[in-house]
């Protein structure tokens, strides 16, 4: 049978911070159990009576569509509060709206904001699980969990350990939501983790243990695999790159670049990706390229995160 | 009978900066005046209280929802409480225009904008702002150096201090917490020490030129003490302050860690930290400057210790739930500091990081100075002083602060020094004779 769930200790998922390695563990084979029964009909009762509310306060399509179709599929009712352009967001705080949401029933809030530490703030203020689906540059959990499952699957040991596996991170760390995550969760699944950018965007990373900023030849040297994030216009012209193309130039990964790492080493995007600026067109479709497994992945991991809340909500 | 005080306190610690005074003694009041003790007088018991020369604030704002009488009324009670009799409200010049110079039991003192308007663009009527008693003027959101220059020159003979904020704003904008481990960690932009810098080292080049009067307000790095340091040693005529939360307080409380400066060793553990839930971006943590990072804590504690610091300010701020309940980001800075900054410099002087004297003169004597007032214990004088209890504990909740808000992260906290007696120009403002008996 898929997972019993049993009790799980968190009430939310702010960060993957709050996460053990057995926990993290534990929730990417559920994800993998899941994925296996994605459409059995004991899946579809999971969250039978669980009402999901969707609270975006930021564009987003791919997150929360992966959300949406985790929660439909585990047989939850997933209301869209709609927040970006509609009324909700004028005037109204965070917690107002969020407490609105509740009163539908919604027992687990999905919420997407763009100030770093808005999810805390909903989980001081709210009685729903909050799920954090990405805070400003703080966080984005679950996507750090599906590109944890994606590792695991493409370069993990035996078990499934990334013990001592060199994970190469390359571009805008310092704004990127992701690359926190991730880092929490590839320190806590023991990897290496190399981050090479920008100056600017590298700045202040090496006091993070465990975590090493190199040259980008030294980051992707041996690498076990190497992931690169979105290099957003507006930043790069905040001063932390002169302009895409001498981005694309100096950072961007390609076929030849690779070469210093590991024959086969895989490559993750979080995307979306622009391609020609943070990776070539070629790379990026060529069989290395991990970036539809990631997003393939990310429906079980949510499945998982969902199951699981749903489960410290309602033991 | 006079609402004068008269009294005996016996056998207190008697701290006075201005003259270098710190005895056990007997210290006598009569009829509002500091007198010679005499057998005549009610006796009180004053052994483990210290008495100091009353609290002078340079920065205190009033609640922004309150309407002024409301919000002066606010302000006065938690200024009695917290041992001050002398306040100057960092107010937008439209609020303290009208307020009255001195209401009962609390001297209440106005800044005047730089600029017309506050626009930053043309120097405003200075020697009327002058006339009508302001005790310095300020700079608006921004202010370039050519009318820096120009404000320097202009006030030097008026003996009055252009009072600013060092900030660059290309470097500072949009930052919301101190650059550093907090501000990587926790994916909030950091606002780096060279934003305060590099206007400090702007502005005391332009104070030499002009021979004008600087003084820095709420200073938060130690490369501007340092550069204090040696514009003073050349002879530029600089002054600054601090905020008394930026003594204790740290950046870490914005990641949760609630350890006082002086207790921190170190914030390595941040990273493999889980960030805690109920602490993290809290809101009451947003300040202006932000918080600095724990090296800056301490050496701005240091500055208080070396006289660097002229003065230590309350920043005193009170926000509405509404300011506050908000994003980490929408929040408006600035906490309730004027009754807990004399416990904060109390902390600090339990754990031998600062010595009773110089916290003393932070607090009172020195801004008092900067602005005019005389604070002194010597016979002869007006009584305008505080009596405090440095090792009795008190809890700062909603119910124990006297103001409407109650926007601190000291919250629950227990903090050393109760204010027993506040005394201003020979009357009782805050406490009761007969608890001292």
């Amino acid at each position: 049978m898929t997972g019993d769930v049993g009790t799980w200790p968190h009430r939310h998922l702010l960060d993957v911070d709050s996460l053990s390695r057995a926990e993290i563990e534990r929730l990417l084979d559920l994800a993998v159990e899941l994925r296996a029964a994605r459409t059995s009909a004991e899946t579809a009762e999971r969250l039978r009576s669980v009402v999901i509310g969707l609270a975006f306060y930021e564009a987003s399509t791919r997150t929360r569509v992966s959300f949406e179709v985790a929660g439909r599929a585990l047989g939850a009712t997933v209301v869209d509060l709609d927040v970006v352009g509609s009324s909700v967001s004028k005037g109204e705080s965070l917690l107002d709206t969020l407490r609105t949401l509740q009163r539908t029933g919604a027992s687990l809030i999905v919420l997407r904001h763009p100030a770093s530490g808005a999810p805390y703030l909903a989980a001081r203020g709210a009685d729903a699980a909050i799920v954090n689906a990405g805070d400003g540059q703080h966080a984005h959990p679950t996507q750090a969990l599906a590109d944890a499952l994606t590792l695991r699957e493409a370069i993990g040991g035996p078990d499934g350990s990334l013990d001592g596996r060199k994970i190469a991170i390359v571009g805008d760390i310092l704004h990127s939501r992701v690359a926190r995550s991730n880092l929490h969760a590839l320190l806590a699944l023991r990897a290496s983790v190399w981050l090479a950018g920008p100056p600017a965007y590298v700045r202040g990373f090496d006091a993070w243990p465990g975590v090493t900023v190199a040259r980008l030849d030294e980051a992707l040297d041996g690498a076990d695999a190497v992931m690169t994030l979105r290099i957003q216009l507006e930043r790069a012209a905040g001063g932390g790159v002169p302009s895409l193309a001498e981005y694309a130039r100096v950072w961007g990964l390609t076929e030849e670049r690779l070469a210093l790492a590991r024959p086969d080493a895989p490559v993750l995007h979080p995307g979306p990706t622009n391609e020609g600026v943070e990776i070539s067109a070629e790379l990026a479709a060529s069989p290395r390229s991990l970036i539809g497994r990631q997003v393939e992945n990310g429906v079980p991991v949510r499945m998982a995160v969902l199951s699981l809340l749903a489960s410290a909500a309602h033991p | 009978m006079s609402d004068r005080a008269s009294f005996l306190l016996a056998g207190a610690r008697l701290v006075d900066p201005s003259s270098g005074t710190d005895v056990v003694a007997d210290l006598a009041v009569v009829d509002g005046m500091l007198a010679e003790p005499s057998p005549d007088l009610r006796r009180l018991d004053g052994r483990g209280l210290v008495v100091a020369p009353a609290l002078c604030d340079l920065r205190a704002s009033l609640a922004p929802d309150l309407d002024d009488p409301a919000a002066i009324a606010d302000l006065a009670r938690c200024a009695a409480r917290g041992g001050y009799t002398s306040v100057c409200l960092a107010s937008a010049p439209e609020r303290s225009r009208d307020i009255p110079a001195r209401m009962a039991g609390l001297h209440l003192r106005a800044m005047g904008a730089m600029t017309r308007d506050g626009a930053g663009e043309q120097l405003a009527d200075l020697r009327a702002l002058a006339d009508a008693g302001v005790v310095g003027v300020s700079d608006a959101a921004t202010r370039s150096a050519g009318l820096t220059r120009a404000a320097l020159l202009y006030l030097a003979p008026l003996g009055m201090p252009l009072v600013v904020r060092a900030e660059e704003p290309s470097l500072a904008g949009g930052a919301l917490v101190r650059a550093g481990r907090v501000s990587t960690r926790l994916g909030l932009s950091g606002w780096p020490p060279s934003a305060e810098v590099v206007v400090v080292e702007r502005d005391l080049a332009l104070a030499a030129e002009t021979g004008g009067w600087i003084h820095f307000s709420r200073l938060s790095t130690a490369g501007a003490l340092d550069a204090i340091r040696r514009a003073r040693a050349r002879g530029v005529r600089v002054t600054c302050d601090v905020a008394a939360s930026h003594l204790a307080l740290w950046d870490g409380w914005v990641a949760g860690d609630r350890r006082f400066s002086w207790d921190a060793a170190d914030n390595g553990s941040l990273f493999a930290r889980t960030l805690d839930l109920e602490l993290a971006y809290d809101a009451a943590c947003r300040t202006d400057p932000p918080l600095p990072s724990l090296a800056d804590a301490r050496a701005l504690l240091a500055g208080v210790s070396d006289g660097t610091v002229d003065a230590v300010v309350s920043d005193h701020a009170p926000q509405p739930p509404q300011r506050k309940l908000v994003e980490f980001a929408a929040a408006s800075p600035g906490m309730v500091g004027l009754q807990t900054s004399l416990s904060l410099g109390l902390a600090a002087v339990e754990v031998g990081a600062l010595e009773l004297p110089d916290l003393v003169a932070a607090l009172g004597v020195r801004p008092a100075a900067l602005v005019g007032e005389r604070r002194t214990l010597a016979i002869g004088s007006p009584a305008d002083l505080v009596v405090f209890d440095p090792a009795a504990r008190w809890v700062v909740e909603r119910e124990t602060l006297a103001s409407v808000h109650a926007n601190t992260p000291l919250l629950g906290r227990e903090l050393p020094g109760v204010v027993r007696l506040t005394v201003a120009d020979g009357r009782i403002t805050h406490g009761d004779l007969a608890d001292l008996s």
